[in-house]
């Protein structure tokens, strides 16, 4: 049997950031937030702060712990809303075809043309800042991937003799979306879901440096990463480590996602056992 | 004769390009009659398929039922809502295809697939669907049918896939089976075991066979009537025994004239097996008159000018040619 070294990895490397997650208040040395100490401010990584300080004194380490909290459930939950959304319509669109496939991706290359981060700009200066609104501004702004993934995959597999059979042992659409196409469909599916978890963290960093993500003085890795940004020279540390946590978690993401593929397709299950 | 289980009645199937209307089938008529096996025979692109979906009531666009009647035990088909047309295939009416290599799922198993007719047509738990699902794979005759459920379709070899997609067709006894070229992408050794096993369960079952085929030899092995198609219609109906000592369309006869014969070399020496010249006409640009006629030898001016009407032949037969005889 061969040794699936992308699911263990990508697992382990996963799973570290959402242990990591759960148990910040345990792990932590200082208080994320209010151990702020201008005395303390930017000391190099050591025994007393293992990741440094940053500009306001406060531990690094506790900061990246803290912040893989806000940053995972953004990942994972937009990416979740935006799997839903787009595999819905993509699926609907590419099995039924007719006016409602030309209104999806009507909307869909409307989503595509209009930057994403203007977009979620906009909806979160309409529901204001705060963790809820980030979530559902990325999770309604970049569903188009999946939902052009889904059509394209079920257009090609519509044709298959098994699709084709279903329908004529008197399998009902929906039956044939789940049983026969979203099962086909679901590797590539997870591989672009989990890319998009990872850009869903950067995309929460870029709001939160814009000032409508999470609001400071609270921790996410990518409003790190941005006040970071102007001592990159003389504190690198200070986005060294958020930069670590996010590249970890992205990694290990990806290669989850590609060791969730080979498992999804029996042929290669068989191949590797 | 007993009232038909299948009845087709001048069935036509258009096909809407570019704003026009074509007939892809005209004036088809056949019916089946309870535990029959019609044959219908024909070259591709000939109707042979998409008459077999317009029995399913599954002609999707640019295809569409262009007049006719399909009855099934007096019942239109297309009378049906969609629900109940739903209920009928798989269960009373179902297929088998060409390609087994493509009709499995490759991503459930083979028992799944089986037990997935019983949940949905007959209201099966899983886990007593599973079970049928063992039995049915004994009734193809797949070895150790415990262990071969649990396989998925890629572990499987075209026969055995092909016995797999008998044991889903057949899973809930449907009253007519259309088989589809069932065996034209297996070895010819296996061929002839599929070929039995559909007659014999299908014999067990009471299930009536529309053989789709352009194998005149399997045809005739097994089936009582023969329907010979050609560009869209049915140019001759026999029994099939008749058919071959007295066939009387000149297509049928290009048909028979091309089987290569045993022992026929040795009668009469090394000879070019005959062939029928020229290609089938697309459906956009089918000849007025006679369909067959640019490809005919014995085409005159009538067959240019005028479309043949069908003669009737004896027992429910049809010839349909100027110069039949």
């Amino acid at each position: 049997m061969k040794f699936r070294a992308n699911l263990y990895i990508g697992g382990a490397f996963f799973a570290t950031a959402v242990i990591v997650g759960v148990l910040a208040p345990v792990i932590a040395t200082h208080d994320p937030v209010f151990d702020a100490n201008l005395m303390n401010a930017e000391i190099p990584p050591g025994w007393e702060y293992p990741f440094g300080t940053d500009a306001q004194g406060r531990d690094i380490y506790s900061r990246v712990v803290h912040g893989a909290r806000i940053s995972l459930t953004v990942g994972l939950v937009a990416q979740c809303i935006n799997s839903i959304i787009g595999v819905t319509l993509g699926l609907t669109a590419g099995y039924w075809g007719g006016w409602w496939d030309d209104l999806v991706s009507g909307l869909t290359n409307l989503m595509l043309a209009i930057p994403s981060l203007i977009f979620a700009l906009a909806i979160m200066a309409i529901l204001g800042p705060g963790l809820v609104s980030l979530l559902i501004a990325l999770g309604l702004t970049s569903w188009s991937y999946s939902c052009r993934l889904a059509r394209a995959q079920v257009l090609s597999l519509k044709s298959q003799g098994y699709v084709q059979a279903a329908r004529i042992l008197g399998y009902s659409d929906l039956r044939i979306m789940f049983t026969q196409l979203l099962p086909n469909i679901l590797g590539p599916l997870i591989v672009i879901a989990t890319l998009g978890a990872g850009g869903s963290i950067l995309a929460e960093a870029a709001l939160s440096f814009l000032g409508l993500g999470i609001r400071p003085p609270y921790p996410s890795w990518g409003s790190m990463l941005s006040d970071a940004r102007e001592q990159i020279t003389t504190a690198p540390w200070l986005s060294i480590f958020p930069g670590l946590a996010i590249f970890i978690t992205v990694l290990g993401l990806n290669l989850l996602g590609d060791g969730l593929r080979d498992i999804l397709d029996p042929q290669s299950r068989e191949r590797t056992s | 004769m007993s009232v038909p289980l299948l009845d087709v009645e001048n069935l036509r199937i258009a096909l809407s390009q570019g704003g026009k209307s074509y007939g892809a089938v005209e004036d088809v008529s056949f019916s089946i009659a309870p535990g029959e096996t019609l044959g219908l025979v024909g070259e591709s692109g000939c109707g042979k398929s998409i008459t077999a979906l317009a029995v399913m009531g599954l002609l999707r666009p640019p295809l569409s039922l262009g007049g006719g009647r399909i009855t099934l035990e007096g019942g239109d088909i297309h009378d049906l809502p969609p629900a109940k047309l739903r209920q009928l295939r798989g269960k009373r009416i179902a297929m088998i295809f060409q390609e087994p290599m493509t009709a499995l799922n490759p991503l459930s198993t083979v028992g799944r697939q089986i037990a997935e007719m019983f949940v949905l047509h007959a209201g099966a738990n899983w886990s007593e669907a599973t079970d049928r699902a063992v039995e049915a794979l004994r009734q193809v005759h797949v070895p150790s049918p415990e262990r071969r459920v649990k396989d998925f379709p890629h572990q499987l070899s075209g026969g055995m896939r092909q016995r797999v997609m008998i044991a889903i067709a057949l899973a809930c006894s449907p009253d007519l089976l259309i088989a589809d070229e069932p065996t034209t992408a297996l070895d010819v050794t296996v061929q002839a075991e599929i070929v039995d096993l559909m007659q014999e369960l299908c014999a067990a079952k009471g299930t009536a066979i529309l053989m789709i085929s352009h194998d005149l030899g399997l045809v005739a092995n097994m089936c009582r009537r023969v329907a010979v198609m050609y560009a869209g219609r049915i140019v001759e109906q026999q029994a099939a025994a008749d058919i071959f000592d007295r066939p009387r369309h000149p297509y049928t006869r290009g048909l028979i004239a091309s089987l290569p014969r045993l022992g026929a070399r040795v009668a009469h020496g090394r000879q070019r097996l005959q062939e029928i010249s020229g290609v089938v006409p697309a459906i956009t640009a089918f000849p007025a008159g006679c369909r067959f006629s640019p490809r005919c030898q014995r085409a005159t001016d009538v067959c240019q000018s005028n479309d043949p009407p069908p003669t009737p032949l004896p027992e429910n037969g049809l010839v349909r040619c100027h110069h039949h005889g």
